[in-house]
């Protein structure tokens, strides 16, 4: 029985306690302790209202706040604030520096917290102060096993008595439970109940260290979602993006589940059989948040929703299956931000302003890890966090890096929503270092492409003297020389054209002359391609590769020529008939013949060249 | 002048001094005329550019059509055989290749173990970790899992290059375009290549053609450097696939056809034997293959090939010394006897000895379709293993269908020996796709091959025609002068009437199969190939999707909520996802190496509980899984699955038999299913259930349910699975369950999915006997 094993420890410290003498810190009174404890969820929050009084001749400058080491373990959150407003405007102090604090004299089985205050308290001058301090794994489920028809039960112990090293004149505890069943709670002297709340007190004038052990034994349907461990990586982009992924390893940490899990039951009365399952976890991710996603190990998670609205983005995620008391999950949530919103600068300097816990309701972490993955080439980096975490550095190696980003490892142990406030990573970065990775891409497809080039330009063969090598180069100069010889034929070609041109001219506006002077640059270009012409053909005739491919190019040649001399006889029984002033019948009849061996043999030589082409 | 003012000005060029008619289409003509000039000139360097960009047109639309699953659901791993993998790829990338090698995983196959290392494929795995490490390399910081996911459509994109210089090598570029583009798209192949399909044909169909080609690139040129290479391309596929027997044989009987026919040739000598004798000894580096090469039955084919071709080369020879012809054939009668009858009698002694295993049942089974189902049950009781329905040919190959038999004109109208290698592989691969579904991706790439010879020669035959006739008649209407004579030239030249209208209609005939054939296939790839059924998708009532996520939700929750060494029993299609996402032991998986030990789990699944708690005992079993789809209408659970438990139970063990389940020759589970399957008549007692430790099905007073049938309806009674039906109305079978009230004495429900898809049961421990 672990709670009263807890008990006993509890009253032997208390024995301890009524034995020394707190003569020392005797000088501060309490004279008044307002005490609320909220019970409705699994993170129990104590908010004290003390007023302290100085009743001794010295000025005090700090006040100590004491927890059973039992229960210190479990604090996960302290702050104390001033509290100046005469309960009217209750926000209105600023946090107090708080410190651990060792007095001698006392036993190292209690804790003590040291608040300094603003200015030190003179004689018979008072003030107060609010301490919020928030405790997991306080609430310990009893019975420890249940079956998916029983309800979870929790048991929560503490002090009726306000523990501190110092009298307490007037007190009062009140205990808020959820809206459900209770169990049992020790009554004391003056215990009230008032629907879900509890009251103990007032009690007056109690000497330092008084103790009045009080176990509350509650139903709660509340799931117990705890993070044993979660690790967010916040990865910046100075592309203007902040990309959040968080892992979680969630456990159900109520009273675990014993016998069967029946589908059935859990379909038909959700209520009664499985009331106190984790169904859903609601995560409120900051406004404009995109690309979010939500799978596990497996694969994604299809059961989750979203909403946006400008203050903020709502993520209500379902594990896989519903998790009953002791069952476990792990899961990954991503999404990425606007940089903007995120990323500020400061004197040359950057800064990330990010939130630290987790965005998840009512999620106690056991174990956080934050790691801030700052852009490659980043330098100077310095953090500020408004409580203490453990703090280290590695390198992670993504895309196209080269030597690594720096990452900023924060760690942190029993974090709770109250640990959502802003930390500051600050950075220097040059802003043209962002270039340096599609340069990068730049330079590796312009070398691939270089490459490429080179090689198909570049002789790779091994022997320079091997018969297929020389064969090879024989059979390149040969491909040269016949695509010398199409490129004049083709030239030729279009001085045809140009020719049949000035006929059309010649039918239109009758120049005669005009048509000469064309015929007259025809036949000498002809001269001078045939001239052009001889020395690649001979070379061919010569060449021993050539002879597969020289008789279609001798025929080519040779078809041209026909096919010039043809054009050629058209034009001149033309031009001839214009002088004459032959028309129309006569003409057509005369030319008749030429044109269609012209047309046969432009056909002709149209097939050859393609032929040729092809090789 | 009537003649010149007919002239059409095409033949005007841009220096022409006379004043131009200054009317916009002239420019425009001019204008094409100049850039056809320009493009006459490269024509080459032209058709080059287009045949390039087709290829990586080609290349990314094979790889994006694959992405549908991707995108309809994520990046995730499909089906059964990936999960396993995946799980051995992530194994390499995690512990390195000698680990890997050397690896015995004691989570499946509870308590034998298997030794993974020498019984898979590594060339899958080696292939992902390979693309993973190079990616890596180049600061890729890419997941594994993408790399799996993407593997096989990246294979995919290669196999159409592979396809374009096969079909280039044996019939033209243009059948090669032809046949890249029917690859990318065919049905057949996409089926297990989409994303997610990381599995060994993804990567094997590309080797399989790869080796193809090459050996044929050999064979035609009689060059080492191919045969060399055909004999890399067949060590990769070994590692890759078991299909890889499909070539060791396809190969040997293409030669032997070529022997036949008189087609020997020193190229074939060459490029068999450097491909033989590299090949097999390369291929016997894989372990699981070992020196299967020179021991098998399924492979003494090719090394018989291999001794004829030696036989062949020395009778060419001293057919080359002798010159007598008499003294030759006496030579050769005599020489051909020896060989023939020192093979066999070798065979035959090798046979005898054992030193040559027979043929395995999965080979016989595909040349005797009914063999598997009289003697391998676990092999027949696969889907995929089952004889081919005609409806999934015209499925997966739509058009093909029907052009593959066109091919297969036009190779024999044209043979050589790289038509005959595509034919006799279009041939067999065609049969075999007809023994078994699974087999359609080997014919694939061969269908698609011939198809694409019969799409390119055809297009090319009609469009030749339409281009002769249309440059005749544009000639003839360029140099109109006496444009009626030509004209009725180019009349007289058409042997046939309407030939270019005909043509025409034809083109767009071909244009509108293609079409239809690529829609096809888009739809097919989208509506049926791309669920990964691990997450089944449904249309809700008001047209919503609805997912299913049940067998990841269960395997997570094996993960997440159950002991690290727990032994999880299921049928042993889930075994490989249990081990892979469940992370737990296993009893059976799909790797069915052990057909007693899945005989067991098949036996205990078809007893009553008393029964197969013992056989959970014995097997140290600590969870049973059982997959049931009665809410959902899941059709592929494991009550459909039930009679090939039993039967696969019965083969082992003589005490199952598949006629105590059954009414009629009918299998039923509402109240008129066979007396063993459920309870009917009375309440269950347990007093009874010791009492009568072993019932006779004839006893009628008092039954209990066999285990399956408890272990899928326990509690199903009592659910309104849909209005207007009686409570525990099975969905998938559409009938009320015969036996409502089931009570489990040896186990506990420990999950059972949203949808009720998978159940998971605990056993208890035994009972206290005090």
């Amino acid at each position: 029985m672990g709670f009263r094993f807890d008990l006993l420890l509890l009253f032997t410290t208390l024995v301890l306690l009524s034995t020394i003498t707190p003569t020392v810190l005797s000088d501060v009174i309490l004279s008044k302790v307002d005490r609320r404890i909220d019970l409705t969820s699994q993170i129990v929050r104590v908010t004290s209202t003390l007023k302290v009084e100085n009743a001794g001749p010295d000025p005090v400058s700090e006040v100590l706040l004491t927890f059973p080491e039992i229960q210190a373990k479990d604090l996960a959150y302290l702050t104390a604030t001033l509290n100046e407003g005469k309960g009217k405007v209750k926000k209105s102090g600023s946090n107090l520096l708080i410190n651990v604090a060792k007095p001698e004299e006392l036993p190292p089985s209690l804790i003590f917290h040291s608040v300094s205050l603003p200015k030190a308290l003179g004689e018979g001058d008072s003030l107060t102060i609010d301490v919020l301090a928030v405790f997991t794994h306080a609430l310990r489920p009893f019975p420890e096993e249940i079956t998916q028809a029983d309800i979870q039960l929790v048991l929560f112990q503490d002090t009726a008595h306000y523990l501190s090293p110092y009298a307490v004149k007037v007190q009062s505890l009140t205990v808020k439970l959820p809206k459900a069943r209770i169990e049992t709670y020790t009554k004391l002297e003056n215990t009230n109940i008032h629907g879900s709340d509890i009251k103990y007190g007032p009690y007056e004038n109690l000497p330092p260290f008084s103790y009045a052990p009080i176990a509350v034994h509650f139903e709660t349907n509340q799931p117990f979602a705890v993070a044993q461990e979660l690790v967010r990586e916040i990865e910046i982009s100075h592309w203007g993006n902040v990309q959040v992924t968080e892992h979680y390893n969630v456990v159900h940490q109520g009273a675990k589940s014993k016998g069967e899990f029946s589908r059935l039951d859990f379909q038909a009365r959700p209520h009664l059989r499985g009331a106190s399952a984790l169904r859903n976890l609601v995560a409120k991710l900051p406004p404009r948040a995109h690309s979010i996603y939500y799978r596990d190990e497996i694969g994604n998670i299809s059961t989750s929703n979203v909403w946006g609205d400008p203050k903020k983005t709502e993520l209500v995620i379902e594990p896989r299956y519903p998790l009953f008391g002791g069952w476990r999950t792990t899961f990954t949530i991503g999404y990425g931000l606007p940089l903007q919103d995120f990323l500020f600068g400061l004197e040359g300097k950057r800064f990330l302003n990010f939130s630290f816990g987790s965005p998840i309701n009512d999620l106690v972490t056991d174990n956080l890890i934050v790691k801030v993955v700052l852009p490659e080439g980043s330098n100077d980096i310095s953090i500020s966090t408004p409580f203490p975490v453990k703090q280290g550095q590695e390198t992670k190696i993504s895309h196209l890096d080269v030597a690594g980003r720096p990452v900023v490892v924060l760690e942190k142990t029993n974090v709770v929503p109250e640990h959502n406030q802003y930390f500051q990573v600050y950075y220097r970065f040059n802003k043209l270092s962002m270039l340096r990775e599609p340069f990068m891409l730049i330079s590796g497809f312009f070398i691939l492409f270089v490459s490429c080039i080179v090689y198909m330009h570049v002789d790779m063969s091994i022997s320079k003297s091997s018969a297929s090598y020389l064969a090879k180069l024989q059979w390149d100069e040969v491909r040269a020389t016949i695509q010398q010889v199409v490129s004049i034929i083709n030239q030729c070609l279009s001085k045809h054209e140009r020719l049949e041109a000035s006929l059309h001219d010649l039918s239109r506006t009758g120049d005669v002359q005009a048509c000469k002077t064309a015929r007259k640059t025809a036949d000498s270009l002809f001269k001078e391609y045939s001239k052009e012409l001889k020395p690649l053909l001979s070379f061919l005739q010569s060449s021993p590769q050539a002879t597969q491919i020289l008789p279609k190019v001798e025929e080519l040649v040779a078809k041209e020529k026909e096919l010039q001399e043809r054009l050629i006889a058209k034009h001149s029984t033309i031009v001839d008939c214009y002088e004459k002033k032959i028309g129309g019948r006569e003409l057509e009849n005369r030319v008749a013949s030429h044109q269609q061996k012209v047309v046969a043999l432009k056909q002709e030589v149209d097939d050859l060249l393609d032929y040729i082409e092809e090789i | 002048m009537a003649v010149t003012k007919t002239e059409p000005i095409n033949g005007s060029t841009t220096k022409s001094s006379a004043p131009p008619l200054p009317s916009m289409p002239l420019k425009s003509d001019l204008l094409s005329i100049l850039s056809l000039k320009s493009l006459r000139l490269k024509t080459k360097q032209q058709e080059l550019l287009i045949r390039v960009s087709i290829l990586c047109l080609v290349y990314v639309l094979a790889f994006i059509t694959r992405l549908f699953s991707v995108l309809r659901y994520e990046s995730m791993i499909h089906e059964f055989d990936p999960y396993f993998n995946y799980r051995t790829t992530l194994f390499l990338t995690q512990k390195g290749f000698y680990e890997f090698w050397n690896w015995f995983d004691s989570e499946s196959w509870y308590p034998l173990g298997r030794i993974i290392g020498g019984t898979l494929y590594p060339g899958l795995m080696v292939t992902a970790a390979m693309m993973y490490w190079g990616l890596r390399f180049l600061r890729f910081a890419v997941h594994i899992r993408e790399v799996c996911v993407l593997t096989a459509p990246f294979f995919a994109s290669n196999t159409t290059l592979v396809a374009y210089f096969f079909g280039k090598e044996i019939w033209d570029t243009g059948a090669g375009l032809v046949a890249a583009v029917l690859i990318a798209i065919c049905p057949g192949y996409i089926s297990r290549s989409v994303a997610g399909s990381y599995d060994n044909e993804g990567v094997a169909i590309f080797a399989l053609l790869l080796t193809f080609y090459l050996f044929v690139k050999a064979v035609n040129t009689g060059s080492l450097a191919w045969g060399l290479a055909s004999a890399f391309g067949y060590f990769y596929m070994v590692s890759a696939w078991g299909g890889y027997v499909f070539i060791i044989n396809l190969i040997p009987l293409y030669v032997l056809a070529l022997l036949i026919t008189g087609r020997y040739s020193m190229r074939l000598y060459v490029a068999y034997n450097c491909m033989y004798v590299l090949g097999m000894l390369l291929a016997m580096q894989i372990r699981f293959v070992g020196f299967q090469h020179v021991q098998s039955g399924e492979h003494m084919a090719a090394m018989g090939v291999f001794f004829l071709m030696q036989v062949f080369y020395f009778l060419d020879w001293v057919k080359h010394l002798l010159n007598d012809k008499k003294l030759f054939e006496a030579f050769l009668r005599i020489t051909v006897t020896c060989a023939v009858g020192v093979g066999s009698i070798a065979l035959g002694v090798g046979t005898a000895s054992g030193y040559i295993s027979p043929w395995s049942g999965r080979f016989y089974s595909l040349l005797d379709p009914t063999y598997a189902k009289d003697h391998i049950p676990i092999i027949a009781s696969v889907s995929e293993h089952q004889p081919t329905a005609w409806s999934s040919f015209m499925f997966d190959f739509h058009i093909l269908l029907f052009l593959f038999p066109a091919g297969l004109y036009f190779c024999f109208k044209r043979l050589s020996d790289a038509t005959i290698f595509i034919v006799m592989y279009g041939l067999t691969s065609m049969y075999f796709a007809g023994v078994m579904v699974r087999l359609i991706l080997v014919a694939t790439p061969a269908v698609c091959l011939i198809s694409a010879i019969a799409v390119s020669a055809t297009i090319k035959n009609l469009t030749m025609l339409l281009r002769t006739k249309s440059k005749v008649s544009q000639t003839g209407s360029t140099k109109g002068t006496g444009g009626g004579k030509t004209s009725s030239k180019a009349m007289l030249d058409q042997s046939q009437p309407f030939q270019r209208n005909g043509a025409i209609a034809l083109l767009f005939g071909a244009f509108y199969l293609l079409s239809r054939y690529a829609i096809h296939c888009t739809w097919v790839t989208s509506e049926a190939y791309s669920s990964p059924s691990i997450v089944l998708a449904a249309r809700g009532a008001h047209g919503n999707r609805v997912i299913f996520d049940d067998y990841r939700e269960a395997y997570y929750w094996l993960r997440q909520n159950t002991p690290p060494d727990a032994k999880v029993m299921s049928w042993w299609d889930y075994g490989y996802q249990i081990t892979a996402m469940g992370n737990r032991t296993v009893i059976v998986d799909n790797n069915t190496w052990n057909n007693t030990h899945i005989a067991t789990v098949g036996r205990a699944m078809s007893s009553y509980e008393d029964e197969a708690y013992e056989i959970m005992r014995s097997l140290d079993v600590d969870y049973v899984l059982v997959v049931f789809g009665g809410v959902t209408g899941y059709s592929s659970d494991d009550i459909n699955k039930f009679l090939w438990m039993v039967r696969i139970g019965g083969g082992v063990f003589p005490v199952i038999k598949e006629p105590d389940y059954l009414v009629n020759g009918e299998y039923r589970v509402d109240k008129g299913a066979a007396p063993k399957m459920l309870n009917c008549l009375m309440i269950w007692n347990s007093d009874l259930v010791t009492s009568y430790p072993h019932q006779n099905h004839n006893d009628l007073r008092t039954y209990k349910s066999i285990w399956m049938y408890k272990l899928s309806y326990y509690r199903f009674g009592e659910l309104m699975t849909e209005y207007g039906k009686p409570p525990g109305y099975d969905r998938a079978r559409g009938v009320e369950i015969g036996n409502k009230d089931i009570k489990l004495e040896h186990l506990e429900e420990a999950f059972t999915t949203s949808n009720w898809i998978v159940r998971i049961y605990k056993v208890k421990p035994p009972n206290n006997r005090w």
